[in-house]
């Protein structure tokens, strides 16, 4: 990085955590394509970078939202459980891709979360 | 029960393959399979996110593709943010955020998808040996 864009980043990070708190997302699919379009991060690099912000986030988030009473921890680690296995399969399986795979996989996520979004109950 | 963890195991690939945390999955397979409300399934996929980010984010450093200043400081920026989305969505109505944060996801996916498809094309040929060129700068 030829110099430090911390405003930019801090940006992403207010964008991100906004729709963190809203919606119960990471901030991940805010995250990794602006650090992409936005900052010229390489698709690894936003993906591996939007992890370490995701854990400050989602551990805030999470922390605040168990004062509320709504956090259900048995039915989070049923599913965060296997992800941990997932997570490991996912990270092996991106480096043998190239990077605009990644992006198009990416751009194919962020419509999937779309209509989710649109449809759910 | 058992699609439920087998969607957890989804939501790990797609997290470690694309960086973000599993909510898109989670939240649905919360709501939808084990039954929490929205808002429940929302605040729970919180807690099986954080596991997934650590692990996932510890594999990416061993791959040499994380910048942890950037991403703590993306992070830290968006824990007041984080504070004010769940006041937000434990105030109001969430129908209509909703479906503008759709509307904005499926604009970065055109936006995305266009570059990489630009790319694929030849327009920048140095990145289709899966090379990064842009990637590896020192820290």
């Amino acid at each position: 990085m030829p110099r430090s864009r911390p405003v930019q980043l801090g940006a992403i990070g207010v964008a991100a955590g906004l729709f963190s708190g809203l919606f119960g997302v990471g901030g991940g699919v805010v995250v990794v394509p602006l650090l992409i379009l936005w900052l010229d991060y390489g698709e690894r690099e936003a993906t591996g970078t939007s992890l370490v912000a995701i854990v400050v986030t989602a551990g805030f988030a999470c922390a605040l939202q168990a004062l509320y009473g709504n956090v259900h921890v048995g039915d989070g680690l049923l599913v965060g459980i296997p992800a941990v296995g997932g997570v490991l399969a996912g990270t092996a399986w991106q480096q043998r891709l190239a990077g605009p795979a990644i992006r198009l996989l990416f751009a194919l996520l962020l419509v999937v979360t779309a209509a989710l979004l649109v449809v759910r109950p | 029960m058992i699609a439920a963890i087998l969607i957890g195991f989804a939501a790990g690939v797609l997290a470690g393959l694309l960086g973000i945390g599993g909510g898109s999955l989670f939240v649905p397979a919360l709501a939808l399979i084990l039954g929490l409300s929205q808002v429940d399934a929302q605040a729970t996929s919180l807690l099986a996110i954080v596991p997934v980010g650590l692990v996932g984010a510890w594999r990416q450093h061993r791959y040499g593709n994380l910048r942890m200043r950037d991403g703590l400081l993306v992070g830290l920026c968006a824990i007041p943010a984080a504070a004010l989305g769940v006041v937000i969505v434990n105030a109001i109505p969430e129908r209509l955020t909703a479906a503008l944060f759709a509307m904005l996801l499926v604009y970065i996916a055109w936006t995305l998808a266009r570059g990489a498809l630009r790319e694929l094309r030849g327009g920048d040929p140095r990145r289709l040996d899966g090379d990064d060129d842009d990637a590896p700068r020192p820290a």
